[in-house]
């Protein structure tokens, strides 16, 4: 590549045969490099996907920290890999050319100790404020816990960046929404600058439902991880779980075999409607359109009725393994699609003709929040939310996985950008996965086995394992030493109901994994939901939570 | 009562039957068991039936707080505070694994029961329970709460009658 000759031979290098371009670069040189590659319209990369730091205790330099990036125009990708000593862990925060930096680096502060030189607000995030050490070194103890006293809480004091006041003081105050409040969709806290109704700053704290994902990952075999992959979005779960298992897939070299491909794709459809249906039911009841929430939940309980009919759970479904499928489908698993995909519709029209044209909702939400498809990828958006803002980008057709590039579907775009078209996006999603689904459903159920003949990763059938002693072992193997996965490293995505849902996985060749990133499409959006809001009024802010359908389970882990 | 009609009772069994039968629960909703919650109160299941749809999302009007959701250190703060505004008297359900002991979070930042800060009546088992189970564990307070009545009278009849030897006091 051109860009790299002005560089000294040292400073960025890339390394081959991994499962994206990668290249190790000097701390001394990333922030010139990044603003290069941010810049360059013909080879560079406009999106920050994700931050995180790495822990080797072996190494000369015991950090690293990984930058993901893309290309929205090329869909290509490329990771830097920075090394950081551990006696000077410091490296330079790209927050002023990334937006999406700002909070990742915060992250990446809290969880390991990095330090990002000029970085405006590098505080800890996640945990809370009597926290000491860092947890995902590989030093920390996974259960050891300081405990927060209500002295210690930290009181965010916004106040606009300009400085400038009106004449009329008096108005000015500050209020605090959350983290238990009705109108904060689960655990976030926004403390607000108000100027009579009009907010002029803000500051969002999160990590309020933090609980360690990370660090559990590590502590527990491959298989075991996938329960709490469930409980990151827990409102589409089957699709996280097809991503984490994808992951894993990938580092083994493994596929799944057909049956279970069709299923995760019909099943991945079915969640993402689910997810679309909370978000938007929700969001519609922050406006007062309270009746369109026991729409939304009504075919939301049907879906439910399928998975709990597939997996025996309704809402954390755990139905995906490493290889394939937990068990076989039920016998009446197509009739039941179809029974969903005659009734589903019928909801949808009633809450459209109820909305779409509402004088109150359209003026609760056209125009507000609105963001610009330039500025939403700065800020790392994925998923609907960028959708919603002109920019067509979507892993299932960008990078299809499983069925999408077999069948015929479209990636609905919508201007406006605000919460009107975000709302508008998700509609007109569930009407293609719903097509995706028929698709899927006319051209029949593959024969064949629901999950992988390798006894190293899929469990023996029960029977065998009881009578069998072959097959008893390899399921004492398995359940006590985990499945073996190959060292190597790799990031897989998948498209999650909110955006691109990143796994990044290293492995070392022990039945655990060495270190385990999400990457959360929601988090780089809430990151913007306080410039999201300046200007806007308490109400606006309200509203446009909601269409953001951020997930606290999976924003913080 | 109408007409003819009377029926008698004493004053405590018409305030227990009052609370018995119109909970408001306060959701101290977090993850998602919150999502279940919904399930609970929406059109399929119904709370309602129960007389409990009366969902407050202010403590100061609720006298049952449903902890639906892992509680983190950082949130634990914020429970406690939510616990001490509610009314007296005031129960709690936790609802789910995590809240009941922190569930296969057993981990740096995540606490391991709520009992460690606030008083629990009922547990509802469960990742996340079923709205069965929420539904079951709320009737099971109900009931709780009709058994602390007569057990309390007991034991006030007994001390009264340890104390001085003479005969109980109404």
């Amino acid at each position: 590549m051109p860009l790299l000759e002005k560089y000294p031979p040292d400073s960025v290098v890339p390394v081959a045969g991994l499962d994206q371009p990668t290249w190790i670069v000097h701390r001394d040189s990333l922030k010139e490099l990044a603003a290069e590659l941010q810049a360059d319209s013909a080879s560079g990369f406009d999106l920050l996907l994700d931050l995180c730091g790495a822990d080797f205790p072996g190494r000369p330099d015991r950090f690293e920290a990984i930058y993901h990036l893309y290309s929205v125009e090329r869909k290509e990708r490329l990771r830097l890999k920075v090394p950081v000593p551990e006696d000077d862990p410091v490296l330079p925060s790209l927050a002023g050319i990334w937006k999406a930096a700002n909070w990742f680096e915060r992250e990446a502060f809290d969880m390991f100790g990095l330090r990002f030189e000029g970085h405006k607000n590098l505080r800890r995030i996640l945990t809370h404020e009597a926290f000491e050490g860092h947890p995902l070194r590989k030093d920390y103890d996974a259960a050891r816990r300081w405990i927060l006293t209500e002295d210690k809480v930290y009181r965010p004091q916004p106040r606009p960046d300009d400085g400038e006041s009106d004449d009329d003081m008096f108005e000015q105050m500050t209020i605090n929404i959350g983290p238990s409040h009705p109108a904060m969709h689960g655990t976030f806290r926004v403390v607000a600058h108000l100027d009579g109704e009009v907010i002029t700053a803000s500051e969002v704290e999160i990590g309020y439902l933090h609980r360690c994902f990370e660090k559990m990952a590590e502590t527990h075999t491959w298989q075991q991880v996938i329960p709490y992959t469930d409980r990151l979005n827990y409102c589409s779960s089957f699709i996280n779980n097809v991503g984490y298992c994808r992951a894993v897939e990938s580092l083994l070299g493994v596929e799944a075999p057909p049956k279970a491909v069709w299923a995760r794709t019909i099943l991945s459809e079915f969640s993402r409607i689910m997810d679309h249906c909370v978000c938007n039911g929700s969001t519609l009841v922050d406006a007062g359109a309270l009746t369109n929430f026991w729409y939304f939940f009504q075919p939301r309980e049907e879906i439910y009725g399928l998975l709990e009919a597939c997996s025996g759970a309704r809402l954390t479904v755990s139905y995906c393994r490493i290889g394939g499928l937990a068990e076989d489908l039920p016998p009446d698993f197509e009739a039941h699609c179809r029974r969903l995909l005659e009734m589903i519709p019928g909801f949808m029209d009633d809450i459209e003709r109820l909305v779409n044209k509402n004088r109150i909702w359209l003026d609760r939400s056209v125009g507000v929040a609105a963001i610009s498809g330039e500025e939403a990828v700065n800020w790392g958006w994925t998923g609907p939310c960028l959708r919603a803002s002109g920019v067509a980008n979507d892993v299932r057709r960008d990078h299809p996985y499983d069925l999408y590039d077999t069948v015929d579907w479209n990636v609905p775009v919508l201007p406006g950008g605000d919460v009107y078209d975000r709302y508008r996006v998700r509609m007109l999603e569930i009407r293609e996965s719903l097509k995706i689904i028929r698709q899927l459903l006319d051209r029949g159920m593959p024969e064949g086995p629901h999950i992988i003949d390798d006894p190293h990763i899929a469990l023996p059938p029960k029977e065998d394992a009881y009578n069998q002693m072959e097959a008893m072992i390899y399921h004492f193997k398995l359940i006590m030493d985990g499945i073996q996965v190959p060292a190597g490293e790799v990031y897989s995505m998948v498209e999650g109901a909110n955006g691109e849902l990143g796994f990044y996985a290293i492995s070392d060749g022990s039945g655990k994994p060495y270190r385990l990133k999400v990457r959360p499409p929601c988090f780089p959006i809430m990151s913007t939901f306080s410039d999201l809001i300046r200007g806007g009024t308490v109400s606006d802010a309200v509203v446009s939570l909601g269409g953001l359908n951020v997930i606290a389970g999976e924003l913080e882990r | 009562m109408v007409g003819e009609s009377w029926v008698t009772t004493t004053f405590e069994k018409l305030e227990d039957w009052g609370r018995n039968n119109s909970f408001w629960p306060l959701p101290f909703g977090t993850a998602c068991c919150a999502i279940e919650f919904m399930s609970v109160v929406s059109s399929h299941y119904d709370m309602s039936r129960f007389g409990y749809e009366v969902v407050r999302f202010s403590p100061r009007q609720s006298d049952l707080m449903i902890v639906a959701g892992t509680i983190t250190d950082k949130m634990a703060p914020v429970l406690k505070k939510i616990y001490d505004q509610m009314p007296d008297p005031k129960w709690v359900v936790s609802m789910g694994a995590c809240a009941c002991s922190g569930g296969f979070y057993r981990a740096y930042h995540v606490m391991q029961g709520i009992d460690e800060i606030v008083p629990v009546d009922v547990y509802v088992p469960g990742c996340p329970p079923t709205p069965e189970g929420l539904m079951h564990g709320i009737l099971q307070l109900k009931e709780k709460i009709e058994r602390d009545r007569k057990r309390l009278k007991k034991a006030k009849a007994g001390s009264a009658s340890d104390s001085d030897g003479s005969s109980a006091a109404a």
